[in-house]
């Protein structure tokens, strides 16, 4: 189980690796070693500490931040095929930080703003589904699908009466892009914190995926920890759709992959999907970066089509 | 060892007069069957001796402490239950099943010892289902996950044990070896209060019997007391017949 954990974390460091040293200048390994040691050349110094450094890490946090938020809402609604964007948080965000940008807010309001767009999404989905019963998790889910083709229909009526002008920079926030990251410090930390929280309930996340009776009759208080589950994972959302916009299915397709190759024990899957996800959208990020350069892909479109046929064939081996 | 009391407990259907309330102390060395047609509450009751329903009315005691007073982890350590549905929509393996019997026992930051995985063998084992420890929930048979999950219930070790329809898809001979295995438990101290749809077995193996009734009258008491044909076929609304052989009580249908 260590052992799984220590892989990944090697596997993220290459991937950090590999991000500091691609792009439209290569940095070779000795190169970014020296540079590394505080030697080499002044512009492979600002090439890697003020350009790529930053933007690794804001990539490393929300794709962090994401795969957990993911793991955390399928054990949550009992469902491999919940996640924040399937939910419609990242399209409520995506609402919030369009309305910023359309009033011609600054950088910081449209992250407040796209904050609040998820945190608001998040609460009007379980709320809804709530109604007057209990949360079943198919209850949830279809809320949620249908409060975020909802979502999709404001952003669409609103990028209809956009100036021309504005248009770009909004499309690329709504695929997620990581170059809109001021600083990656406020994810990170988020990411790091809530993996210390969410380590001592991971036992509790265990029993409760056998259901919510079973976990109550071996000894979990289920309503508290669906609560701490729920705003967590809302939490998690919101920081990264605030970070890097919305990326779609990172949250969907870790978790999965890995419980496919490390069972189901979420004191494993949490921290692994934290090094997973981050791994995976530090490598997506390079790749958009590198793929067209001089040219950037938002990253939000590698992680879409990686996604999408990644999600049709576990739905399509699925019983 | 723990004992568990009903008092004027009246267990909450929707729809249904109160019916009769229930006065009934559980104790250690006891094994009680609950007989009754379906709709008749048999699971409702169960789910609520555990603290897992509200009542309508009266009170659940266990050890003098009201459940409801009682934290979760506290009453998993003294009572389990085995459910008659089970979820498993993340695989798990046999194992891992039945070490989340261990979780009550655990504190936060604990992960399973080697103490907890014995018990988790001995009672996979007692269930003849240890040759399957790696294998997946999902690709066992319905008896096979029936013994895994009173297996879960054993390793979790409480003093009572509620069992919601315990030998449900089993084989003859399994039937026969869980409900020997609850005798033996029993013996040991701990309290046995099941759900069942079979007279015979309630005869063989029951010390005592609860009769629900749809209406939700309720009676109770020794099994000799208790199965009693005219009782029985009022409870069903089915004649039976009853035979006596070597001492023993058996019960068939008429047609």
């Amino acid at each position: 189980m260590t052992r799984s954990l220590l892989g990944l974390g090697v596997m993220a460091l290459a991937a950090m690796m590999l991000a500091l040293a691609m792009g439209s200048v290569t940095v070779s390994l000795p190169d970014l070693w020296q540079v590394v040691q505080g030697d080499g050349s002044a512009l492979h110094r600002t090439l890697v500490w003020e350009l790529r450094l930053p933007r690794a890490i804001a990539a490393f946090a929300t794709g962090g931040l994401l795969a957990v938020a993911g793991a955390l809402m399928q054990v949550l609604l009992r469902n491999p095929l919940a996640d924040p964007y399937i939910l419609g948080l990242s399209g409520g965000a995506a609402v919030g930080a369009l309305l910023a940008m359309l009033a011609g807010m600054g950088t910081l309001l449209i992250s407040g703003s796209a904050f609040a767009g998820a945190m608001l999404a998040t609460m009007l989905v379980f709320g809804l589904a709530h109604g007057t019963g209990s949360w079943t998790p198919s209850r949830l889910l279809l809320t949620g699908v249908v409060v975020a083709s909802g979502w999709g229909a404001v952003i669409t009526l609103m990028l209809a009466i956009t100036p021309s002008h504005k248009l770009p920079g909004m499309l690329y926030w709504l695929m997620g892009d990581v170059s809109y990251a001021r600083t990656p410090w406020p994810a990170f930390v988020v990411l790091v914190v809530s993996i210390g929280l969410i380590m001592p309930l991971a036992r509790n996340l265990n029993v409760l995926a056998r259901g919510p009776m079973q976990a109550a009759a071996l000894g979990v208080s289920v309503r508290p920890l669906e609560w701490v589950v729920y705003l967590l994972a809302s939490l998690l959302t919101a920081t990264a759709v605030t970070t890097a916009g919305s990326i779609g299915f990172v949250g969907l397709i870790v978790p999965h992959m890995l419980r496919l190759v490390l069972g189901n024990d979420q004191r494993i899957i949490l921290p692994a999907s934290a090094l997973a996800g981050g791994t995976l959208l530090v490598l997506a990020d390079t790749l958009a970066r590198t793929v067209i350069a001089p040219e950037q892909l938002p990253v939000g479109v590698i992680t879409a089509l990686l996604g999408v046929p990644m999600f049709l064939y576990l739905l399509h081996r699925s019983r | 060892m723990s004992t568990l009391r009903a008092r004027e407990l009246i267990i909450n259907i929707p729809g249904r007069p109160d019916g009769f309330a229930l006065n009934m102390t559980v104790e250690p060395g006891q094994i009680w069957g609950v007989l009754g047609p379906n709709g008749a509450g048999k699971t409702t009751l169960l789910h609520t001796l555990a603290g897992l329903l509200p009542v309508r009315s009266g009170q659940v005691v266990l050890n003098d402490s009201p459940l409801k007073e009682l934290k979760r982890r506290d009453i998993a350590r003294r009572l389990g239950l085995v459910f008659q549905e089970r979820q498993d929509t993340f695989p798990a393996t046999v194992m891992e099943t039945a070490l989340i019997g261990r979780h009550p026992w655990l504190s936060p930051w604990e992960s399973e010892q080697g103490e907890d995985q014995a018990l988790a063998e001995q009672a996979l084992a007692a269930l003849d289902v240890d040759n399957l420890s790696d294998r997946l929930l999902n690709t066992l048979s319905g008896g096979e996950r029936q013994r895994v999950a009173v297996a879960t219930l054993m390793t979790q070790n409480p003093d009572i044990w509620l069992l919601d329809e315990p030998t449900n898809h089993l084989d003859l001979h399994h039937q026969v070896k869980v409900m020997n295995l609850l005798r033996n438990q029993a013996e040991s101290g701990k309290a046995v209060f099941m759900c069942l749809h079979d007279l015979n077995m309630a005869a063989r193996w029951c010390s005592h019997v609860l009769l629900l009734y749809t209406n939700g009258d309720a009676c109770w008491g020794a099994t000799d007391s208790m199965l009693v044909p005219e009782a029985l076929e009022r409870l069903y609304n089915q004649r039976l017949i009853a035979l006596e052989k070597d001492g023993l009580s058996v019960f068939v249908p008429a047609q």
